[in-house]
């Protein structure tokens, strides 16, 4: 089955916020980073692209035919996904234990596991 | 057909819907088709006579009709490709002696914590306790349709994301176990509360759990703390729907054979060397059946409770019970240092019980008046009613 995996990075310290990103120590910090690197090269898993954070975020609405942005992300900021990867698994299980590697998780924040479709 | 043939039927449910779940690949598929055998097998059996082995008929019969269904529906290609191969290997199966038993599967993935709480009860009764979906509607107060969509929705999760059909691998297991547990007793704790039918149905899941996992000591204390508590039953409300508290209980009214079932089942788990908080409560539970009871005993089981489960609950459980071994002051005290219970209407009614027996008598008083603000059911409200007027 394939996984995409969603990163919610919630109240997680990220290099996005050098302030927060400063209380880790820098062995967390490396640390984290070399846990990122071990998720993306691991089996199974096709990482996904870096994203800026979501206060550099724009949403889009269309409303009467009329296009409405607002600054931000859709969801609260702290909610707002972080990043994602797609994860090949066979089951659920092993997709959960795939999440829990992911540094957001400990941090803080969350990671979302959704199932893709298959097909079309 | 014999007069327990429903009874009967319901045994098998379990066993031949967790067969074709494990042939099948689908909740869904595997369901419609188990239906479909018990119903030919209500048809056919009075005439024709039960077969030697009804699980593996029904199996077969199901197994057969999923795969005429799946034909018909000729548009799912793949899927019928892929049953033909398991229809292969089903033929082969229909001449071995047994089926395999998948219950313990269907059990996992029924209480995988990828499914909500509810989800996992109705789950659960469902396919493993063969209750219908209007049946399981009643026990739990909800319509009949919402029962369904919970059911259907259910389904489709384990589906969709791929929850496997699996016992988990052993470093799994403490979790995952602790789930299937906490299902089943959330069903009996349902029906303690007076809906006795989910009661036993919560036993008969537990026991078949404790059949399937012979060596673990922690569905073994399931069995035996169900059993104990189940057994005082009788005793629990008066003729007119007051609740007895356990002091002022006729033991006459106690069930005696479930009482030494429980007592059984809890050895079976302590000689597993179960130290697990279901084989503790069990412990508790039975020293509770004693007389006179063992407080000192009962209050160090809850403290090592405590301690394995981190509650605030246990906590005041354990200050009770140092209460009757030790005195009011000290269970007193305990209660004090319990956090976070504040809007928990037992931990003002056990401190209003303890103010009273020290004769503090106006904080007793404030703290029942407080007991009696959180209470939402009756015979509780008459209960610290009554409590009330006995103080000066």
């Amino acid at each position: 089955m394939r996984y995409i995996m969603l990163i919610n990075q919630g109240d997680s310290p990220t290099p996005a916020d050098p302030e927060r990103w400063a209380t880790l120590s820098e062995a967390e910090q490396e640390q984290i980073g070399a846990d990122y690197q071990a998720l993306n090269q691991a089996p199974g898993v096709e990482p996904g692209p870096w994203m800026q954070p979501p206060e550099a975020a724009t949403t889009v609405r269309v409303q009467d035919g009329r296009t409405l942005t607002t600054d931000g992300p859709f969801v609260e900021t702290k909610e707002a996904l972080g990043g994602f990867f797609f994860f090949e698994a066979d089951d659920l299980d092993a997709a959960i234990e795939m999440a829990a590697r992911v540094p957001a998780a400990r941090l803080g924040g969350a990671v979302e596991v959704r199932p893709l479709k298959e097909g079309w | 057909m014999v007069a327990s043939a429903e009874e009967a039927f319901r045994d098998e449910w379990g066993r031949v819907l967790a067969a074709l779940i494990g042939i099948l690949g689908d909740f869904e598929l595997a369901e419609e088709a188990a239906q479909e055998a018990f119903a030919t097998a209500a048809e056919r059996w009075p005439h024709e006579g039960v077969p030697s082995n009804p699980a593996n008929w029904l199996v077969t019969t199901g197994r057969n009709r999923a795969i005429d269904a799946l034909r018909r529906r000729r548009t799912l290609a793949e899927k019928t490709r892929l049953l033909e191969a398991e229809a292969e290997r089903a033929t082969e199966m229909e001449e071995a002696e047994a089926i395999p038993d998948e219950r313990l599967e269907l059990l996992f993935t029924c209480c995988h914590p990828a499914l909500s709480t509810k989800a996992q009860v109705a789950l659960t009764l469902r396919t493993l306790g063969g209750l219908t979906t209007a049946e399981i509607a009643r026990a739990f107060l909800v319509a009949e349709p919402t029962m369904a969509q919970r059911l259907v929705r259910a389904k489709a999760k384990i589906k969709a994301a791929g929850i496997p059909f699996r016992v988990p691998p052993d470093y799994l297991l403490p979790d995952r176990l602790a789930a299937v547990t906490a299902t089943i007793y959330l069903i009996f704790n349902e029906g303690y509360g007076g809906r006795g039918e989910l009661a036993g149905e919560a036993i008969r899941l537990g026991r078949a759990l404790a059949e399937l996992m012979p060596d673990e000591p922690e569905a073994q204390g399931l069995v035996a703390l169900m059993l104990l508590l189940e057994a005082r039953r009788g005793a629990r409300f008066d003729g007119s729907g007051e609740i007895v508290l356990l002091a002022d209980q006729d033991r006459a009214l106690w069930d005696a054979a479930g009482v030494a079932a429980g007592r059984a089942a809890l050895d079976r788990a302590l000689a597993l060397h179960g130290r697990g908080p279901y084989v503790v409560q069990a412990a508790i539970a039975s020293l509770h059946a004693a007389e006179p009871r063992d407080w000192e005993q009962i209050a160090a089981l809850y403290a090592e409770l405590a301690r394995l489960t981190d509650s605030p609950v246990v906590e005041l459980n354990r200050a009770v019970a140092a209460a009757e071994a030790y005195g009011p002051a000290t269970g007193l005290a305990l209660i004090e240092k319990i956090d976070g219970l504040n809007s928990y209407r037992y931990l003002h009614a056990a401190r209003g019980e303890l103010l009273a027996r020290i004769g503090r008598t106006e904080e007793a008083r404030a703290a029942f008046a407080r007991a009696l603000e959180l209470i939402d059911d009756e015979p509780e409200r008459r209960l610290i009613t009554r409590k009330l007027r006995a103080l000066r």
